[in-house]
């Protein structure tokens, strides 16, 4: 059976940690599985959590009064889920929901969130792993504003 | 006149409509002369709505079936919009096939990627058909594709029996969903990084809208891919088909002629430069 | 003075001025439709000539950026006008043409072509620059995969008789591009006005084809000789010097595409009215659009193709608009298209240095500072 740390460490998102940070995480670390329709997390719910996906796949969505869930992206195995456990208020932004049986790392956010105020280096190295998927994101988000697709509202016409 | 004329279009009938969305269909025909329309996937042929005008539009059938011409038509203007409208039996005109074509026999050997946005899939089609007819010429065969919603998917059907097929990895993806749509969710690009294929021996043929192709061509970069691996194609205003109006030019190119199939490295930082 | 022997290719012979006519009614009597410059509307214009005092004798003109005005000089000159807004591409690349015209009924479509018979063209009086330009869009009209057929039928019959340039136009600059102001081969005849206003006026007259030789055995002639070819030597350096405009067209290419976000093309977007004169008397744009149109039965249709400009904004409409919304672009695509882009696409210069662009622009803006204005401020890295 494979150990905790020995798939934290093989998980695309940890990818060449060091060992001793990869030590401390696997510290902070259980698996966790998802049957379809569970809910990972809630909007609103504390997040003491984050997810490194090992199987599966997890629907991301806003629900509103009168409408069905909208969905803005999936997840799936090799990717991280959940940042809200870095930084204040430590609360779900959005539901999260598994659409397949979903294997997980779930990793607990305030014992990591400790470690990296006691150790910066080790903090740094989360950052900088957390960062660019943040950007990502970020960026990801912005082409579906865009509605590439969509008619544009500009005016001209075309043929 | 003696000659006949290169912007003399052939009539053809319409034999089949489908309906792909809202607002976009796809016609079949048969040309009236009964003489088969060989093309390359790639290619485009110039479509004449009786008293309306022509449109540029992708050969998006089977290479293999030149008497059969598969056309799928977004309604967005007067002259798409008639030519989208035309029900079977009912007849337009065109001429072609026009412009440059997918490098497909290029790519025997290697792992092929085809990705797609939104309307983009149609001049993709072809490539798909080719790729299949000879499947055992190529390694790994990867369709990437997305759109808007579920409800702006092309080829759904096609779509379905494709991903069901063990030597085909085909993945879709919509922008926005609710809770009907089952699949993935989220941006072209972002499929990429989990796609299987070996990145040194890959060829990826892109269509979609520009910064949809901007962005996937930077994911394809960032998972190994040189920029020669990598070919696009672009839409620009295409009016005569024969490189003769001027008006789909881009730089150095004339996308009817040079185009609308171009590899990366010869568009360059081209497709950055504001209005050009 | 008379015809001795047949005349020969290659040769060139001398011919009074009054010999002209004989070479005018020769051409005719071949059966072409002669098109020669000739004064109209205050400016030189390109129409039907059959008799030598049509031409612009004694007339002159002034050009300079956004300015042009015709000048009596006097005297006997044939050849003292340059070239007018008028070009040579209006008679083969024409304006407005009738595609085809489509029939609709309840069997189908059926389109056809207009039936027209090609005209039988001699362009009499064509400068250098100008028959640059003829043959750079022959290389888009009549070249490639796709010959234009009505591009071609007037093409293919086309008699040419050059007239080398002896003086140059304020805007000209021709001896930058390469194509005057003495045209070397790619006519029929080309003539060289020798001492107009003299007693020794004369036409030096060199034979480019076969077509062209054959059309002097009627003309009364003799041989040239050395002062005549000396003289026209002479003349070809007196306009070189003359020269109103110069381009640097050393590495033009990566200079102009090197300089793309250059702050120049902002600059003349102030004053570019994107009028599109430039496009319409340049001799070698060749853009057209299509129009279509029909009955209000919905049984007839026609398909015409007209002259278009790529200062029009409607130029690059996609779906969602314009591509090139500034003016900005418009110039820029423009003027990088003629001196640097058209090179990639059809292995020339878009432009020939006739000065058109820059006399017939009504705020007097000349690519050649233009293009010298980014030289000098060249914005590529390492310069």
């Amino acid at each position: 059976m494979q150990t905790i740390e020995r798939i934290v460490r093989e998980h695309p998102f940890f990818q060449g940690l060091d060992e001793a940070s990869s030590t401390l995480i696997a510290g902070c670390a259980r698996n966790a599985v998802f049957h379809v329709g569970e809910h990972l997390f809630r909007e609103g719910e504390p997040a003491d959590l984050f997810f490194l996906l090992r199987h599966g796949k997890v629907a991301l969505e806003f629900n509103a009064p009168g409408r069905e869930p909208l969905t803005f992206a999936t997840l799936q195995e090799g990717e991280v889920l959940g940042a809200a456990w870095l930084f204040p208020p430590y609360r779900w932004s959005y539901d999260a929901r598994a659409v397949e049986l979903t294997r997980a790392v779930a990793l607990d956010g305030k014992c990591l969130r400790e470690k990296a105020e006691r150790d910066h280096d080790f903090g740094y190295e989360l950052m900088k792993r957390f960062v660019p998927v943040f950007a990502r994101r970020l960026q990801q988000t912005r082409l579906q504003l865009l509605d590439v697709y969509g008619r544009p509202r500009t005016g001209g016409g075309r043929p | 006149m003696s000659i006949r004329s290169s912007l003399l279009p052939r009539t053809f009938r319409v034999v089949e409509r489908h309906e792909e969305t809202a607002d976009t269909a796809t016609l079949v025909l048969e040309a009236e002369d009964g003489a088969p329309l060989e093309f390359a996937p790639g290619q485009f042929n110039m479509l004449y709505a009786f008293g309306r005008g022509e449109a540029p539009i992708s050969l998006s059938g089977d290479p293999a079936s030149p008497q059969r011409l598969l056309h799928t038509i977004r309604a967005a203007g007067p002259v798409t919009e008639a030519l989208a409208g035309l029900r079977p039996g009912e007849h337009l005109a065109l001429r072609g096939p026009y412009g440059s074509r997918w490098p497909v026999e290029e790519s025997e050997g290697k792992d092929v990627l085809v990705i797609a946005g939104g309307l983009g899939l149609a001049p993709l089609r072809p490539v798909i058909y080719r790729l299949l007819a000879a499947r055992e010429r190529y390694g790994r065969i990867v369709v990437l594709y997305g759109a808007r919603g579920p409800d702006g998917l092309l080829y759904r059907a096609e779509l379905e029996s494709w991903r069901s097929r063990l030597d085909l990895e085909v993945e879709v993806t919509v922008d926005h969903a609710n809770g009907a749509w089952h699949g993935d969710v989220g941006v072209v690009p972002s499929l990429i990084p989990r796609a299987r294929f070996s990145p040194a021996d890959a060829v990826a043929m892109v269509c979609g809208p520009e910064v949809m192709m901007r962005f996937t061509v930077a994911a394809l970069l960032e998972r190994g891919l040189a920029p020669e691996q990598i070919h696009l194609s672009l839409e620009r205003n295409m009016r005569c088909g024969v490189a003769q109006c001027g008006h789909c030019q881009l730089g150095p190119f004339l996308v009817c002629r040079d185009g609308p199939v171009l590899p990366y490295t010869r568009l360059g930082e081209l497709l950055t430069i504001h209005e050009l | 003075m008379d015809a001795v022997s047949e005349p020969a290719r290659g040769e060139s012979f001398v011919l009074e001025p009054r010999a002209l006519q004989a070479l005018l009614d020769a051409i005719v009597a071949e059966g072409y439709q002669i098109r020669g410059p000739l004064v109209r509307d205050h400016a030189v214009c390109l129409d039907e000539v059959t008799r030598v005092e049509q031409l612009p004798v004694g007339w002159t003109d002034e050009q300079e950026g956004g300015h042009y005005r015709l000048t009596r000089r006097g005297g006997s000159a044939l050849f003292g006008c340059g070239v007018g807004q008028d070009s040579w591409k209006r008679l083969l690349h024409r304006p407005l043409a009738l595609l085809w015209s489509a029939e609709r009924d309840d069997g189908g479509l059926a389109l056809s072509e207009p039936h027209e018979e090609p005209a039988r063209f001699a362009f009499f009086g064509v400068r250098p620059c100008d028959l640059a330009a003829i043959n750079i869009q022959d290389g888009i009209l009549a070249a490639g995969r796709y010959p234009d057929p009505f591009y071609r039928a007037r093409r293919q019959g086309l008699l040419t008789v050059v007239a080398n340039c002896t003086s140059a136009g304020g805007t000209c600059f021709c001896a930058s591009m390469g194509t005057g102001p003495r045209a070397e081969s790619g006519f029929d005849l080309a003539l060289t006005e020798l001492w107009p206003d003299t007693a020794n006026h004369a036409l030096l007259v060199e034979t480019g084809s076969d077509a062209g030789t054959r059309l002097l055995a009627a003309v009364p002639r003799r041989p040239a000789g050395d002062p005549e070819r000396r003289e026209a030597d002479e003349a070809t350096r007196r306009a070189v010097e003359q020269m109103g405009r110069r381009l640097d067209t050393s590495d033009i290419h990566g200079m102009l595409m090197g300089n793309l976000e250059h702050p120049r093309w902002a600059e003349v977007a102030r004053r570019c009215l994107a009028c599109g004169n430039c496009t319409l008397v340049c001799p070698t744009c060749f853009c057209t659009n299509f129009e279509d149109g029909g009955d209000l039965e919905l049984r007839h249709a026609e398909r015409t193709r007209r002259w278009d400009s790529c200062f029009t904004l409607g130029f690059t409409r996609l779906h969602g608009g314009p591509v090139r919304r500034k003016i900005r672009s418009r110039y820029r695509q423009w003027m990088t298209h003629k001196l640097a882009t058209w090179f990639d696409q059809f292995g020339t210069s878009g432009c020939v240095g006739c000065g058109r662009c820059i006399t017939w622009c009504p705020v007097g803006i000349d690519l050649t500072e233009e293009s010298a204005a980014i030289r000098a401020s060249d914005g590529r890295s390492g310069r």
